[in-house]
């Protein structure tokens, strides 16, 4: 299908549109997607969808997040913000603490229970342990969930006070 | 083999066997692979994409499974050729654009395609005629196997394989089966079935997979959730919501026969009135008469023209078929006219 404004490139964005119950179907291809409202934009990449979600775990930590960097390809965190796609394998690891709760949105989960590689080759293994930080982390998640703000504010406070020693990523 | 070679040749989704293919018309599994410690091609340099796709080349060439079968390198193909492939469902779309050190494999029988430097190094694919999707797993999975002792996977233990886009990340698989359902289309029902689809976490999407619309009361429909399900897991819940539909479809359909049998008779009959006398015609609405056509073959309503015909008529039909049978560039409108004329040929002369 071709999109609905140049006519020219097939249509990768549909879009639905409701106003005063009147649902209204278009299909645009990226570009002109990209280009029929700046202020669309951002719900429209997948990228920002799922960075999105990456967000809503640490609202205060965005700022720190982004300059991280995958020493194998060279890709940042807000490289992968902004084109929704990970640099290389390596990035799984480097961006761990992130992705880990941004597949649990996507998937339901973030363990894998399928098949594995013949050879059992990894390119490393998971990380160790839960540290303290992580367990207060799934807590956190929990209470939002619940939505015990009182609590979620209390143990976001805890992580930080955790974290800020530490190295970021 | 070269590409016109396959003009001569039913791809094996296309044979309208295999079971319930009568509704079922194709099962399909694809696993996204990638190397370990190469960027995904979005991210990868020149350099990089041709190292994955020489390991990649050179470790099909010892695969078994893949004897008999030939690498494309899309650069060497010309627009037609390109969109040929995408027509048999060989490959995307996507796959079709940029296409420095791109390539396809493709089996002889056409069953198995693996796309190399799509958005993951590694697309494999498997698809038959038929609701066959275990059997499918089965044949790749043997596959992939072979071909994960030959490279080096990118893969951990908790995440599973790892791919460009975290959507895919765990099995990296999704298994999608075509259905052929106008009785549900015909009577309304469709958009109930198709929401109650989108809220159990599978997309629904048209002939030619991602960003197509459903036509010709034509839909694929498959998973969305890769990780945290084994794959024998997801291939069970696709199956599940499969049979479901199935026995709606089916349920439909003998609604339709009892209480609109006049009405269906005269929609099939004149669509196949359409097919055998136009002069003119677009791939839309070749199509949409087609599956009236197809339904009233299933049903019983028209003996002397069997599934297969039809099946073939989908693909030989499209733009690029077209060409590829006269052998020449055509416009839209010399299209049009080919095409009537092709179906003609092939429906009188049963």
């Amino acid at each position: 299908m071709l999109c609905d404004i140049c006519k020219k490139n097939p249509a990768t964005v549909h879009l639905t549109e409701i106003i005063d119950e009147q649902m209204n179907e278009l299909h645009l291809c990226e570009d002109c997607a990209r280009h029929k409202s700046a202020a669309m934009e951002q719900q429209f990449g997948l990228s920002e969808l799922l960075a999105g979600m990456a967000d809503f775990e640490k609202p205060d930590k965005v700022e720190e997040n982004v300059a991280a960097k995958c020493p194998n390809c060279g890709l940042t965190y807000a490289d992968f913000k902004k084109v929704g796609r990970l640099g290389c394998g390596e990035c799984y690891n480097i961006f761990r603490k992130y992705l880990a709760p941004l597949l649990k949105r996507i998937h339901g989960s973030s363990q894998h229970v399928g098949k594995a590689p013949l050879e059992g080759r990894v390119i490393s293994k998971p990380g160790k342990k839960k540290t303290d930080s992580e367990e207060l982390k799934q807590q956190l998640q929990k209470a939002i969930q619940r939505e015990d703000f009182e609590e979620a504010a209390r143990l976001r406070d805890q992580i930080k006070k955790i974290s800020s020693g530490q190295d970021n990523i | 083999m070269n590409i016109s070679d396959l003009l001569n040749h039913t791809s094996e989704w296309l044979k309208g066997t295999g079971p319930n293919s009568d509704i079922v018309i194709s099962s399909r599994i694809r696993l996204a692979r990638n190397l370990a410690k190469y960027p995904f091609p979005h991210w990868a340099n020149k350099v990089q994409l041709e190292e994955v796709l020489l390991k990649a080349s050179q470790a099909m060439t010892k695969t078994d499974m893949l004897k008999r079968s030939t690498l494309f390198r899309l650069a060497d193909l010309d627009a037609i050729d390109k969109q040929f492939l995408i027509e048999r469902h060989l490959m995307s779309i996507e796959h079709s654009q940029k296409t420095e050190q791109k390539a396809v494999l493709v089996d002889d029988e056409e069953i198995i395609s693996v796309m190399i430097n799509e958005e993951d190094h590694l697309r494999i694919q498997l698809m038959q005629s038929g609701f066959n999707l275990f059997e499918s797993w089965n044949i790749i999975n043997r596959l992939d196997d072979a071909l994960s002792g030959l490279l080096n996977y990118a893969y951990l233990d908790d995440f599973g394989y790892l791919t460009a886009c975290p959507t895919n990340t765990g099995t990296g698989m999704r298994g999608s089966v075509m259905l052929h359902l106008p009785a549900l289309v015909m009577s309304r029902q469709i958009e109930r079935v198709l929401a109650a689809i989108a809220k159990l976490s599978f997309t629904t999407r048209g002939l030619y997979g991602e960003g197509t619309q459903a036509s010709g009361n034509f839909f694929q429909i498959s998973n969305q959730v890769s990780l945290g399900h084994g794959e024998n897991e997801i291939i069970e819940n696709i199956n599940g919501l499969i049979r479901q539909i199935i026995e709606q479809e089916t349920q439909a359909r003998q609604i339709l026969l009892s209480k609109n049998r006049e009405v269906l008779e005269d929609r099939v009959n004149r669509s196949l009135g359409i097919l055998k006398s136009a002069r003119i015609i677009t791939s839309q609405e070749t199509i949409e008469l087609l599956s009236m056509v197809r339904l009233g073959s299933d049903l019983g309503m028209i003996k002397d023209i069997d599934r297969r015909t039809i099946n073939e008529l989908f693909i030989t039909t499209q733009p690029a078929h077209l060409q590829k049978l006269e052998n020449k560039k055509l416009s839209s409108d010399e299209r049009d006219l080919k095409r009537a004329q092709l179906i003609r040929k092939k429906l009188n002369l049963l």
